[in-house]
């Protein structure tokens, strides 16, 4: 395992500068839009990637309820903490793109919206993670995460139908895309997978280990029983 | 007699803070067991522990023969130094409501019958709100006996009550006792149970450090 | 189930005795209605037309703060004197608590309404060009959805630190699709260009989902520490 990882560090940079210069300079220039719709090769592969971190989030959270197994909840995490980043990639990008082009800074278009709720469903995971205390933690974010899941398909339908009605201007434009442009975007959604999949492993073993330590110190704590351990007790239950 | 409550090298940590430390004991039925510590020494987090309210970090507890303590949390009867009740209800009407938590038949007589065994009045319309602590204490064993529990846990029934109160509910303990419960009391006053109880269960930096029979159990040939 | 349905009437029954007793909630929450009302008359002054277009989202984002200040209480009864514990100790099914409750925030939350609405049509001139039959519909639907979550999440928040600002921060996110069909079906229904027909079905399986949800998963919050 531990040979594995520079390796992949390694192919993650390569593949991540080879997409960079197939993005930048070596996919053809689109027509309309200019140098500017280069961004393109950023917003959506973020987007496809956050998606699939948060649907491992949901099948992490899953197995936990069931099996209670530590890994599953560290797995859960960390996903979300790199969906997060991932999902404000494509909002940070979206606007940027949009405004030189199409002249406004957002439209409530399918795919912007949908990251969005879904950056706030997994920012509000993430401080329920912070706020609960710890030994409720994995329990109670795992029953979000399962809630976040629920709603996916509800929030898609209903920005779907909005749009029919109230119709927007579709970032990224509609029509056929240009085969060259294709290779290009999944190129570069490979590279942001295996970036995402490197960095998803360094903050599992990260968190691994801090785990480990809590845990030794806390076996510490209870063999030494006068010992000078940082007393975090719960409210209601001294004595 | 096989034991009422079993508990193998019980732990519970909160974070670094180690409440129990591996508690292994058995305990007997138709016992009255007093628990006895400093605080901090994990009383409360042992009787919490088998109330089924707090799961252990590790090791097992074993209730009436099982470890599944859902399947017997019927036939145990719980009370905490809150008084579990409602303030703005009457002592009847709280304990209507808790009586059919449990399923109890004939429930207005049930609850009737276990307030005037508390010494208190069961048509008093008085919201519990605005009793005195020794009343509150009373109505709260009262919502505990509702069920007419196998195993009564209690944790500091006798704080800030009189001391003529508290003596009353020593000795309805004792008649509980003698009439085949297993009673776990949590105190810090170990003088008011010296007549009653069978035992008396040392606890210090959560672990059991001593067991001492009570004048209870050395006055009765068991 | 029939312990589970005459445990949740008991409950209900319970809490709306209890409330009943000490109307301190409702009354403070009925005035808190009427300001949320008058601030936003205040804020926005459109005209009759503009009105009736907007009034969806106004309506349904002045509900919603009523409602977060609703289901903040929802619990406070049971954790003073520790009175959740009675009830974990208890052989009642978790659900039982959890339907009285919903139930209950229910109408705590349409009682508000009630109050909310004549004012809102009083002040923006209000008059449904669509079928207004569908109102109460898309009332009962929204605020279901509404309460069925916002009890469940603060039940959660009950474990966490900062309880008053968890329930809303987790509340929000999860209800912006049943949020966009509520504000959407009464723009429909008050303008009649368009039918609020779809929004309608929108809301009754975001009802059922979370339902189902919350049911199968309200146990495991109950009983965590």
């Amino acid at each position: 395992m531990k040979r594995v990882f520079p390796i992949l560090a390694v192919l993650t940079g390569a593949l991540l500068s080879y997409a960079l210069y197939e993005a930048l300079v070596a996919a053809p220039t689109e027509q309309t839009m200019g140098s500017v719709q280069r961004i393109f090769y950023y917003h959506v592969p973020s987007a496809w990637t956050a998606f699939i971190l948060f649907f491992i989030n949901f099948f992490a959270s899953i197995v936990y309820l069931i099996w209670r197994a530590n890994k599953a909840d560290i797995v859960a995490l960390v996903t979300a903490e790199v969906g997060v980043v991932f999902c404000t990639v494509v909002l940070v990008t979206g606007p940027i793109w949009a405004r030189p082009v199409w002249g406004i800074w957002w439209t409530w278009d399918l795919r912007l919206t949908l990251t969005l709720v879904l950056w706030l469903i997994y920012v509000s995971y993430l401080v329920l993670r912070r706020f609960s205390s710890s030994g409720q933690t994995p329990l109670l974010a795992a029953v979000l995460a399962v809630f976040g899941a629920l709603d996916v398909p509800l929030v898609y339908f209903s920005i779907w139908f909005f749009r029919t009605q109230h119709p927007q201007p579709v970032i990224g434009g509609g029509g056929s895309i240009d085969p060259r442009m294709l290779h290009v975007l999944l190129i570069n959604w490979l590279a942001f997978s295996c970036f995402a999949a490197l960095v998803c492993w360094f903050r599992y073993r990260l968190e691994v280990m801090r785990r480990d330590m809590d845990e030794t110190l806390a076996l510490e704590a209870l063999l030494e029983p006068h010992a000078s351990s940082t007393r975090t007790s719960p409210t209601g239950s001294a004595g | 007699m096989p034991a009422a409550v079993i508990v193998t090298d019980l732990v519970k940590q909160f974070g670094r803070f180690a409440a129990l430390r591996g508690v292994t004991a058995e305990f007997a039925p138709t016992r009255l067991y007093a628990i006895l510590g400093d605080n901090g020494a994990g009383k409360t987090t042992l009787l919490r522990a088998l109330a089924g309210l707090m799961p252990p970090t590790r090791g097992t507890i074993s209730m009436l023969g099982t470890t599944n303590l859902r399947s017997v949390c019927g036939q145990l009867g719980y009370m905490a130094h809150p008084s579990l009740l409602y303030d703005e209800m009457s002592g009847m009407e709280n304990l209507r409501y808790f009586a059919r938590l449990y399923d109890v038949n004939n429930a207005d007589q049930r609850c009737a019958d276990v307030i005037r065994a508390v010494k208190l009045d069961p048509s008093l319309a008085r919201p519990v709100g605005q009793y005195s602590q020794g009343m509150r204490q009373r109505m709260s064993l009262a919502r505990a006996l509702l069920n007419d529990p196998k195993i009564l846990l209690l944790d500091e029934p006798f704080s800030n009550v009189d001391v003529r109160s508290a003596r009353e509910m020593v000795s309805l303990l004792a008649g509980l006792r003698d009439s085949g419960k297993t009673i776990f009391v949590v105190t810090h006053q170990a003088s008011l149970l010296e007549g009653a109880a069978d035992e008396f269960v040392w606890m210090e930096a959560g672990q059991i450090v001593n067991r001492t029979p009570g004048l209870h159990a050395t006055s009765e040939a068991r | 189930m029939s312990t589970v349905a005459s445990l949740t009437r008991a409950t209900l029954a319970k809490d709306l005795r209890l409330e009943w007793r000490s109307k301190d909630a409702i009354n403070s929450m009925l005035f808190f209605s009427l300001l949320v009302v008058v601030i936003f008359s205040f804020s926005f002054d459109p005209t009759a037309e503009e009105s009736r277009q907007i009034a969806g989202g106004l309506v349904w984002v002045a509900f919603l703060f009523a409602a977060v200040v609703a289901l903040n209480q929802t619990w406070a009864r049971e954790m003073r004197n520790q009175v959740l514990d009675a009830y974990r100790v208890s052989p009642a099914p978790p659900n039982a608590l959890f339907l009285a409750k919903v139930v209950g925030n229910f109408i705590f939350v349409t009682v508000l309404q009630a109050l909310m609405t004549p004012l809102f049509i009083v002040f923006y001139n209000l008059r449904a060009l669509g079928p207004a039959y569908q109102l109460p519909i898309v009332a009962a639907l929204g605020t279901w959805a509404l309460v069925v979550n916002g009890t469940f999440f603060a039940a959660m928040s009950l474990r966490t630190r900062s309880r008053e600002i968890m329930l809303p921060l987790l509340l929000f996110p999860i209800s912006i699709p049943a949020l966009l069909a509520m504000v959407e079906a009464t723009g429909a229904i008050l303008t009649g260009e368009f039918s609020a027909r779809f929004w309608i079905v929108l809301l009754a399986a975001y009802d059922v989902v979370f339902t189902i949800a919350s049911l199968f998963l309200f146990g495991f919050v109950l009983q965590a520490e």
